[in-house]
């Protein structure tokens, strides 16, 4: 059988790192690039004795992830401990959720070829994370700094709905919007912050039975997603067209040799003995907490890239890059309060905006000016008082030293004359001046209009309005 | 409940226990005796019975998000068997 | 009559009044256990320095003036899986030998800020796994009363401490039976508080949802004294409960008249020495006596309650024991190959045959295949058996029990032989299942001068009450008074 009529079944795990202050079950610091050991206090070292006590805004940010993936919230979750050695889990078990998770059965929409397709969330339960062993720097030996033992995770466990590699790169890309856009995680794949695992297996095309699934990890950008995932499907269906059975293991990608491969040593079958955490109580959720949280749920992506289109008239790939990010589409409305054009206001920002960001490796966050200027610039513009040239020198100004547009334009003598009377007489003096022209106009010889713009606008010194004064003339000349 | 001595190896692999056969030998006995002991459990019907994984159930008091001074690394690694500046040192995993 | 042989409160009276000095009381005590503690071994470690200097700093304080705690200047001790920061706290394994805890536990720290003086670490069984303090990797603890017979365990060393008088009051922790059987097989009182009544941070767990700290002390009024400054809502323990303190010591005095004692049917159903089952029998005469009114009760699960904690404790003790992995602190086997051999060598030489058993027996009833069977089926027992203590305690104040089977017996006798050993828990262990508070009182001797322990069960966080009861008993028959010969 050729490929084509395989069916690939893909399910994805996801980490995503929450973004707290504190680690999830003590008051060390989660941040990043520390000296090793510099974040870790008896709690997180395993030290003999110590007890979690559970972080309340964790608790917060999976009932916030749940709701935004409508799943069912749990009112009664369960601590459970997986076991197992490992140096970098100190206590020799991972506090995680096991039978009984703080969320179920939830939903994610992403977009397909043939439409927009919803795939089933199974799960998403809080865990700690393990710490990290350095493998390569000493000889016959591994370094272990715990500093990341114990930061909070989202596990986010899809159904295996998904059928392709591009399907897979779709959700975790809608999954990282919706968590960033939550503000519980910063949607890093590089840096390990939102990680995925994939589990894979194909079926003959129509058959109701599903393959063995195999399990890869290391997939730490979209690209690898992709490209690990189509691997494996090619892999798989070699195996099986050899005569082969698929064995259920857990193969790495390796992105130097664009391969998965089987993880080395032999594939014990864990064994993770997971029971309830007797240190810590059931949790509880008060109707009180889901209220608050529902009520202070932001409109999603989906749901405001499909409003952005709507409300504003934006051409679907600028309502994706608008609402790519929370705070540029939150931006962007701040402005299009002020504004007439919300289209206008949409290419500056993708365009003058985002350049000028990215040049100056700024955030969005620290922008200078207010949104109520940036709305007073763009309506010189749409007012014709400014070019749209100069309207781009005045907002790097802007950008730079924070000045209100209009002292800029005044500073800079950038306004443009876009008073009738005023153009009319300027018009008038070179219409007077150039009777050649004029008659050679009037004999259909068009092409001479553009030498006398030419003449208002050095008479007027560059500041008559273009569109203005090309009307203006015209009328005179008897169109 | 009687276990065999390859039982006896895997549950001592599971927990890290690098038993000498005598002592395979030995906690084959004593643990069988010992599950053959818990086995009255069976007798009992707990079909609708809820389990008990906490003495006395509490309302979990959650902590604020606060970030609070750990150790210092010294501190941390006053203790270690094996160092490297501010790591702890293990072997490699053999293969 | 030497200072030693004071009780706690008594100490602290004579200190308030200046009669003696905390440094005077700290140093008595440490010339008695230079002078038995050779013989009786209670204690791992005696923090001579330390203690003094406490000593030194309680009299200054006394001097300045103002309001001290009861246990200001008073010498203490300590079982050694109670983390002491500074201190060597090895928990008697070698695989914490050399450990020096960065940090206080929380019922240390309590009882530092409360002024006490705290003279050293105790025995125990390895992990406070063990019923005769055999188990220590550190060689066993002697009964004062009987220096060939067991103290019992695992809080022998503290028990032991108190009897012999080489300390007014020791903190124990209370799995099985942990604080009260050797305090019934010492002649010491012994409280196992309600689960959650006191702080388990800082406490080197052995089964998580069993263990609990609590006072021993010559006398019942002892006890209370050490209770009301550990008894304490604890941000750093999750499983600890915020329910409020009440003054343990004001009603100590008021008797039993009126109150209803239920005796159950099960514990008196055979397997018992009988000179013990006299003892409580005779006890409970003497309650009769006192205005009380007796009931026999059911506890129709008692016989399952062994089995079903033989599986938790081990199943909670095999993950809670990960953690002594050779990588961040204790022991770390010489000449490994790898990781593997790292972890296995290491565990292999650092538990000692007890605690090993244990880890197997718990990491086998949590295996998969397993777990249904052998550590479900248990939690679901514990539940009934829970169910038990409700229904009995609804109709009653107190139930009366032995606190042993057996007095104390040969070092060496049960050692070998687990399940003898573990039946030593059988009175004991059904209250930690069901979270109840727990007391042990001397209850007089056996033929053969061997103390007897006689138990007191009540119900969640009626503590007062279970030292009310047992303090009228102690006023009518002060078995405590009577000391050992050493």
């Amino acid at each position: 059988m050729p490929i084509e009529d395989f069916q690939p079944v893909i399910g994805l795990e996801v980490h995503a790192q929450l973004l707290t202050g504190s680690k999830l079950f003590c008051s060390c610091a989660t941040t990043f690039g520390a000296p090793p050991n510099h974040h870790v206090c008896p709690v997180c070292l395993g030290m003999p004795g110590v007890l979690p006590v559970l972080n309340a805004r964790v608790v917060e940010f999976a009932v916030r992830t749940g709701l935004a993936l409508r799943c069912e919230v749990r009112r009664t979750s369960v601590w459970a401990r997986k076991n197992y050695f490992y140096p970098d889990m100190p206590k020799g078990y991972q506090i995680t959720q096991y039978d009984q998770p703080i969320c179920e059965h939830g939903v994610l929409t992403i977009d397909t070829p043939g439409g927009e397709r919803d795939v089933r969330i199974r799960r998403i339960h809080m865990e700690e994370d393990a710490g990290k062993s350095v493998h390569d720097a000493h000889a016959g030996a591994s370094l272990v700094d715990l500093n990341r033992a114990g930061v909070p995770l989202l596990e986010i466990v899809s159904e295996p709905d998904i059928r392709s590699s591009e399907e897979a790169a779709e959700y975790l890309k809608a999954l990282r919007d919706v968590v960033v856009y939550l503000g519980v995680n910063d949607g890093n794949l590089e840096e390990g912050s939102f990680r995925c695992d994939a589990n894979v297996s194909v079926m003959p095309r129509g058959s109701a039975t599903l393959g063995t699934r195999v399990e890869l990890k290391n997939l730490n950008s979209f690209r690898f997603v992709r490209l690990a995932i189509d691997y494996e499907i090619a892999r798989q269906v070699e195996v099986l067209e050899s005569g082969g059975k698929v064995q259920q293991e857990t193969r790495l990608w390796d992105a130097q040799r664009s391969e998965t491969r089987a993880m080395r040593g032999k594939e014990e079958a864990h064994d993770y003995r997971y029971f309830p955490e007797p240190d810590l109580p059931p949790l509880h959720l008060e109707d009180a907490l889901l209220d608050r949280v529902a009520t202070s749920l932001p409109e999603l992506p989906r749901p405001r890239f499909r409003r952005f289109v709507s409300q504003y008239g934006l051409p679907e790939d600028t309502a994706h890059v608008l609402t790519g990010e929370r705070a540029l589409a939150d931006y962007f409305e701040a402005v299009a309060l002020h504004v007439k054009d919300p289209k206008r206001l949409a290419n500056w920002l993708q365009g003058e905006l985002l350049r000028l960001l990215k040049e100056e490796n700024a955030l969005l966050s620290a922008l200078r000016f207010t949104p109520a200027q940036l709305g007073e610039l763009l309506g010189m513009v749409e007012a014709g008082t400014l070019s749209a040239s100069a309207a781009k020198d005045v907002f790097a100004e802007m950008f730079r030293t924070g000045r209100a547009p209009r002292d800029v334009v005044a500073e800079k003598g950038l306004a443009q004359e876009s008073d009738v009377g005023a153009v009319e007489a300027v018009v008038d003096q070179v219409l007077a001046a150039c009777p050649k022209e004029v008659a050679q106009y009037q004999a259909g010889k068009k092409q001479v209009l553009g030498f006398l713009v030419g003449q208002v606008m050095r008479a007027m010194k560059g500041k008559g309005n273009p569109a203005l004064v090309n009307q203006v003339l015209k009328s005179r000349l008897g169109e | 409940m009687k276990l065999t001595l390859e039982q006896v190896r895997h549950v001592a692999h599971l927990a890290r226990l690098a038993l000498t056969p005598e002592e395979e030998v030995r906690a084959a006995s004593k643990l069988s005796a010992i599950l053959d002991a818990v086995d009255t459990l069976r007798e009992l019907d707990t079909t609708d019975v809820p389990p008990t994984s906490h003495a006395v159930l509490v309302e979990a008091l959650l902590r604020e998000d606060v970030v609070k001074p750990g150790l210092p690394p010294e501190v941390a690694l006053a203790n270690a068997p094996a160092k490297a500046d501010t790591s702890f040192v293990v072997p490699k995993v053999i293969e | 009559m030497s200072l030693t042989d004071l009780t706690l409160q008594e100490l602290s009276t004579k200190l308030a009044a200046r009669e003696v000095s905390a440094v005077e009381a700290t140093r008595a005590c440490l010339d008695r256990i230079r002078a038995v503690d050779g013989q009786v071994h209670a204690f791992l470690r005696v923090d001579e320095q330390g203690a003094l200097a406490a000593a030194a700093a309680s009299d200054s304080r006394r001097g300045a003036g103002g309001a001290l705690s009861q246990l200001e200047g008073v010498p203490l001790a300590l079982k050694d899986n109670l983390l002491t920061e500074g201190l060597e706290t090895t928990c008697a394994s070698r695989i914490l030998g050399g450990f020096i805890p960065p940090y206080d536990a929380t019922v240390v720290r309590l009882l530092k800020d409360a002024g006490a003086v705290l003279l050293g670490k105790t025995n125990q069984d390895e992990f406070a796994m063990g019923s005769s303090n055999e188990t220590s990797a550190f060689g066993p603890c002697h009964n004062p009363y009987a220096l060939d017979r067991a103290p019992g365990g695992s809080s022998g060393g503290s028990a032991a401490a108190v009897a012999a008088r080489e300390a007014f009051g020791a903190l124990g922790t209370d799995t099985g039976g942990s604080i009260r059987q050797p305090a019934a097989l010492c002649n010491v009182v012994g409280l196992k508080p309600t689960y959650g009544r006191v702080s388990r941070f800082g406490v080197i767990a052995f089964a998580s949802s069993l263990d609990q700290v609590g006072p021993l002390g010559r006398t019942v009024a002892d006890v209370a004294a050490l209770l009301q400054f550990i008894a304490r809502h604890d941000a750093q323990d999750a499983t600890s409960v915020p329910a409020t303190v009440p003054d343990y010591s004001a009603e100590l005095e008021a008797g039993v008249a009126g109150m209803r004692l239920g005796l159950p049917r099960e514990y008196f159903a055979g397997g018992m020495d009988p000179e013990v089952e006299q003892a409580v029998r005779d006890a409970a005469r003497a309650y009769e006596q006192m205005g009380a009114t007796l009931v026999e009760v059911s506890l129709p699960h008692t016989r399952y309650a062994l089995a079903a904690y033989y599986l938790i404790a081990p199943a909670e003790a095999s993950s809670n024991l990960a953690r002594y992995d050779g990588v961040r602190y204790g022991l770390r086997a010489k000449g490994v190959r790898g990781l593997e051999e790292l972890y296995s060598r290491t565990r292999e030489e650092g538990f000692g045959p007890e605690v090993k058993r244990r880890i197997m027996l718990g990491t086998y009833a949590l295996s998969a295949g397993y777990y249904d069977a052998y550590y479900l089926k248990a939690q679901k027992v514990r539940t009934l058996i829970r169910r038990d203590f409700e229904q009995a305690l609804a109709g009653v104040d107190a139930l009366l029990t032995p606190t042993s089977p057996v007095p104390a017996f040969r070092l060496g006798e049960k050692v070998d032989d687990p399940l003898a050993m573990y039946l030593m828990d059988v009175f004991t262990l059904p209250c930690n299942l069901a979270g109840l508070p727990g007391l042990s009182l001397p209850g007089g001797f056996t033929r053969a001068g061997l103390p007897v322990g006689l138990q007191l069960l009540g119900r969640p966080f009626d503590e007062a009450r279970l030292l009310r009861v047992a303090r009228a008993f102690e006023r009518e028959h002060p078995f405590h008074a009577r000391a050992p010969q050493l």
